[in-house]
């Protein structure tokens, strides 16, 4: 057959040349780009074709995609890992991951609540267990009773559970002192990341001059630039003030869409708050100028908000979007259009696995809507067990219910950690020389400066790599630390950071930071 | 569009002039994505939104011809009160909540299995992200599931990317192979009728949908005469360079033949295309002589010749099969003879949503790695598993016997899957009258059948049929005394309608 075979394909291929020679430009008959089969000789002399599907012919869009967070640097500290357990010699004896905010994977314990509830739902026998507490069985009941066939295993409808998506109203309407939400402009997502996806997916149109442009803050959350990498949308770049501890300046906002204007058509802006990697942490008035700028320029505004409850800095409060919206009366809060995002992945529950979350739509066009319901309903479902998640975070145990004190116990004891890991950090990193880091007020990452000796530089150059991912890198193999390079976010020309998180317990960041303090010097004398 | 885009530019500088806001949407039909306007998928379209509208209006006390709103229109095994396997809850319990490890009333096999879970998980929880491509443990067992299932050849855990249900590795794969513009965009083969996600995702990556028609006469096969025509009438306009079958079939419910299978490799190979082989229904055969074949198998037993260039995707799923459990949206895809620069691309690009669903991740490795026969939930494993597909075997022969006795509604055999996909003669009035509605007849046919008996079903159109055919789609899933009501209120509406308009 082996043998059969060419013939058989060299019979085909000329003809499918012919078809097109007829009826095309010969300009335009580029075998390759057509992804006709390409002809080449294997060693035994047969011919034998590319592959249909080569880094030549695969979507351009999904080339130009890059995510930091799990790109090279983690990719080589799994392999570290499987170097270390197989018995490879290594100057440390684990890999510390801080290169992204998973909370459970550094400890952190799961909220029992919430994971007595999802046992419940999954071996609904356990019902008739004495052992679960009684409201911990009813949140249970509920979530089952508005499952088809009262299983978690059903199939759910496209936008979520309606009750989930009541509570989730009910929420944010106590969140934002009575500004009402509507269960009908929710939407539950597989995670906050989808929901940005979805939207942004909806928003991209037009060619050229005419393509859709997006801001988004430098630093960055890079699912921000690889969504629009992916969906070919204009990425516009606004830099955050590191000098005013990463604040956010509207007259940065206008040079940004000003430049922008002349080639592409901005139509929204993305705003991440409590920021990723950056952690600052928002003030009503910025938020509030952040609004008139939309309105005055049109754009859709999307709040990325799933650091809500972690705020950590004395005299820092969270401000929703929404409710600094809805506060500056009818004439923006009945025409902004605003999405927010919140996850079941980040504040004080931590479940990332889970991919829970939902989105909240404002002001959006009823047709568009329409559209955006069909667009979720090619997917089915977030998952049923995240929705189930996220009722519970938007519905936690109250006063006066079995639950509600060791609730509480578990949440401050989380948050407070957390708090007091932040200032350790920024203390830490402050004493080292050449690390400059803003106070982390709120999410879970510090974004320190660092100084990279000119040799470094060179040298991280003659190799390929950038300053940052050279530094990160060598630190890695080092030390075992596993960081993100700010060359990942996006940062000012010439300045070099480093994203990493907060959230190992204390006494080992303590030793992470010390270790990180030693590599810096030791690199720095290294290359002076 | 470049005056268009002109003419913007200068509307805003103005307004941001003058300070005063804009009064028009930023976000209109009009100008947002047109790729995902042109989406469509039936099984959750028109017809389920008005079953839902009708299910409130019951429940407000509305008055109807019926009690209840039966949803025949998709494929949900446990909403429709299929019970979950237990081994499998009791697991992911466990996962939950790992306190219960200390509680005696689990089984020893199911608390091993969730120990072995846990400890793939970063910090032993399941709420960690986890590996993008899925837990390497689970995608071990994944990839030992496969040899088992194919006699012995080789499947490399690499290989495997688990997924947020198999529409998310369905969508992935597709995105990763379309480019080129006009004459040279990507085209997709992808049978007639379809399963809607298909034409769904081709519609919003703006991908060539090449249609190649299942032979209805046939038992619903598929003919290589017809892939040929297909594919030959599209090089005209396109770049042919995937082929995706679904096996068992969706909606139609066919079960490929071996030398169906090997024939449809060949081709692909002949007219180098990649293959995606849609096999979620794997476990649901029920046809007498009928067997499911994988494409990966035959691609082997075939030899190197094929087995060593022909590019392929298989996808998986824990929602179908004997488990029906969709609400965990859990998956799994194995990638053959790719490209390594392409899987690299692949793995940076599934690395962006950092990971499917952990919870659904384990369920699916006790799909693959079920209770062994000297484990303590292996009986009650087996007897529920062997429960669910006998069960579904009986429904399958039902809904055909009982289909084929009403006058002008033909049914093929449910060889598998979960579905029927009968042919009703529609009256030449009923379709002049659904044309005045503007609708199309077998959307009008559903549309009534909804509103005088509840009963929620898909039209054929929405997964594409031959001009002038009419069908539509029903699941099987109904327990069986239900499934008898509803297939006999089928029955009779359709002869009260085919009456009315005659």
């Amino acid at each position: 057959m082996a043998v059969v075979l060419p013939c058989v394909r060299g019979a085909i291929i000329p003809q499918s040349f012919q078809s097109q020679t007829l009826s095309q430009p010969l300009s335009s008959l580029s075998a390759t780009r057509r992804g006709l089969p390409k002809e080449k000789m294997s060693e035994n002399g047969v011919l034998s074709r590319a592959k249909v599907l080569t880094i030549d012919t695969m979507n351009p869009t999904v080339k130009k995609v890059e995510y930091a967070v799990r790109g090279p640097i983690v990719l080589r500290a799994v392999e570290l890992e499987r170097e270390l357990s197989e018995g490879m010699k290594k100057p440390f004896s684990e890999v510390i991951k801080a290169n992204i905010g998973d909370a459970h994977a550094m400890g952190q314990q799961p909220i029992t609540f919430f994971r007595q509830v999802l046992a419940l739902c999954s071996y609904p026998e356990l019902l008739n267990d004495s052992t679960f507490p009684e409201d911990a069985k009813s949140r249970a009941r509920r979530i089952l009773q508005s499952c088809g066939g009262n299983s978690m295993g059903s199939y759910t409808a496209s936008q979520g559970i309606d009750s989930v998506r009541q509570d989730v109203a009910r929420y944010i309407e106590r969140r934002d002192g009575g500004v009402p939400c509507d269960p009908d402009d929710i939407y539950l997502t597989t995670g906050a990341s989808d929901g940005i996806v979805t939207m942004l997916k909806l928003l991209v149109c037009g060619e050229g001059a005419t393509r859709t442009g997006v801001m988004i803050s430098i630093p960055q959350y890079p699912l921000y630039s690889a969504a629009l990498a992916e969906l070919g949308a204009v990425q516009i770049n606004y830099y955050l003030n590191e000098e005013k501890c990463w604040s956010m300046d509207i007259s940065e906002l206008q040079r940004a869409l000003d430049e922008a204007r002349r080639h592409c058509n901005p139509r929204a802006l993305c705003v991440i708050n409590p920021g990723n990697p950056t952690g600052q942490v928002q003030s009503r008035q910025c938020i509030e100028d952040v609004i008139r700028f939309a309105a005055n320029e049109r754009l859709l505004l999307m709040a990325d908000e799933v650091y809500q409850d972690n705020v950590y800095a004395e005299g820092c409060q969270f401000h929703s979007f929404k409710k600094v919206l809805f506060e500056m009366g009818p004439e923006y809060s009945d025409t902004v259009e605003l999405v927010s995002f919140h996850s079941t992945s980040k504040c004080y529950m931590g479940e990332c696995g889970f991919r829970g979350g939902y989105m909240e739509i404002i002001n959006m066009d009823d047709e568009v809507k329409a559209q955006l319901t069909k667009l979720v309903s090619v997917r089915l479902c977030p998952p049923v067990p995240g929705q189930a998640l996220m009722d519970l975070v938007v519905n936690p145990p109250q006063p006066g219910e079995p639950s509600h004190d060791n609730f509480i116990k578990e949440r401050t004891a989380t948050l407070s950690a957390l708090a007091e890991k932040a200032k350790l950090t920024e203390q830490v990193l402050n004493t080292i020389q050449g690390i400059s880091c803003n106070p982390v007020q709120g999410a879970m990452y510090s974004f320190p400066r660092i100084t990279i000796p000119e040799k470094a530089i060179q040298e991280a150059m003659d190799k390929g790599q950038e300053p940052d991912m050279f530094y990160c890198m060598k630190m890695l193999e080092e030390t075992g630390i596993c960081l993100v390079p700010g060359s990942g976010f996006g940062q000012t020309d010439g300045t070099y950071h480093f994203r990493m998180t907060i959230l190992p317990p204390t006494d080992k960041l303590t030793i992470l930071l010390n270790k990180v303090k030693e590599f810096h010097q030791k690199f720095t004398q290294q290359y002076s | 569009r470049e005056r268009e885009g002109a003419r913007d530019i200068t509307n805003m500088s103005q307004q941001a002039a003058n300070g005063v806001p804009c009064r028009g949407k930023v976000l209109t039909l009009d100008n947002m994505n047109p790729n995902v306007r042109r989406v469509e998928y039936a099984v959750r379209g028109a017809i389920v939104q008005r079953a839902g509208q009708i299910e409130k209006e019951l429940k407000e006390g509305v008055k109807k011809p019926f009690t209840e709103v039966i949803k025949a229109n998709i494929g949900d095994a446990h909403a429709m009160g299929q019970k979950p396997i237990s081994f499998l809850r009791q697991v992911l319990a466990l996962c939950s909540y790992p306190e219960l490890l200390e509680d005696n009333k689990f089984p020893e096999d199911a608390k091993h299995r969730a120990r072995r879970i846990l400890e793939a998980c970063g910090g032993h929880s399941i709420g960690a992200y986890s590996a993008s491509q899925g837990i390497e443990c689970v995608r071990q067992d994944v990839a030992r599931y496969i040899e088992k299932r194919d006699g012995g050849i080789p499947s490399n855990p690499d290989n495997i990317y688990l997924s947020t249900g198999a529409s998310d590795a369905i969508v992935t794969m597709l995105k990763l192979l379309v480019c080129g513009e006009g004459r040279d965009r990507t085209g997709v083969m992808i049978s007639i009728p379809q399963y809607p996600l298909y034409s769904a995702a081709l519609a919003d990556l703006g991908a060539v949908q090449i249609s190649y028609y299942l032979d209805e006469d046939k038992c619903w096969s598929l003919d290589v005469a017809e892939l040929k025509r297909a594919v030959d009438a599209a090089r005209q306009h396109c770049n042919p360079r995937v082929l995706c079958i679904i096996n068992p079939g969706n909606p139609t419910g066919q079960v490929q033949s071996r030398q169906c299978i090997e024939d449809v490799i060949r081709f692909a190979k002949e007219e180098h295309l990649f293959l995606m082989a849609d096999e979620v229904y794997q476990d649901n055969v029920y046809a007498e002589g009928c067997k499911f074949h994988s494409f990966k198998k035959v691609l082997f037993e075939m030899g190197p010749a094929y087995s060593s260039t022909v590019e392929m995707a298989s996808f998986h799923s824990t929602s179908k099969c004997y488990m029906g459990e969709c609400g965990f949206r859990g998956g799994y895809m194995e990638v053959i003879n790719m490209d390594p620069e392409v899987k690299a691309q692949l793995t940076k690009l599934v690395s962006v949503r950092l990971c499917p669903p952990v919870p659904g991740q384990a369920l699916l490795d006790l799909v693959v790695n079920p209770p062994q026969p000297d484990e303590p939930s292996y009986n009650t494993f087996m007897k529920e598993r062997t429960a669910v597909l006998a069960a579904l075997a009986e429904k399958a022969r039902l809904t055909e016997q009982i289909f084929n006795e009403v006058p002008g509604v033909t049914c093929n055999p449910v060889q598998g899957a979960m579905y029927t996909f009968p042919r009703i003669a529609l009256p030449q009035k009923a379709i002049d009258k659904a044309k005045e509605e503007g609708q199309v007849p077998d959307m009008f046919y559903c549309m009534r059948l909804l509103e005088e008996e509840g009963i929620c079903l898909v039209p054929g159109s929405g997964f594409g049929q031959r001009e002038g055919t009419f069908h539509f789609r029903m699941t099987i899933l109904p327990p069986t005394e239900k499934l008898k009501i509803v297939l006999q209120k089928i029955s009779d509406f359709h002869v009260r309608f085919t009456q009315e308009f005659s």
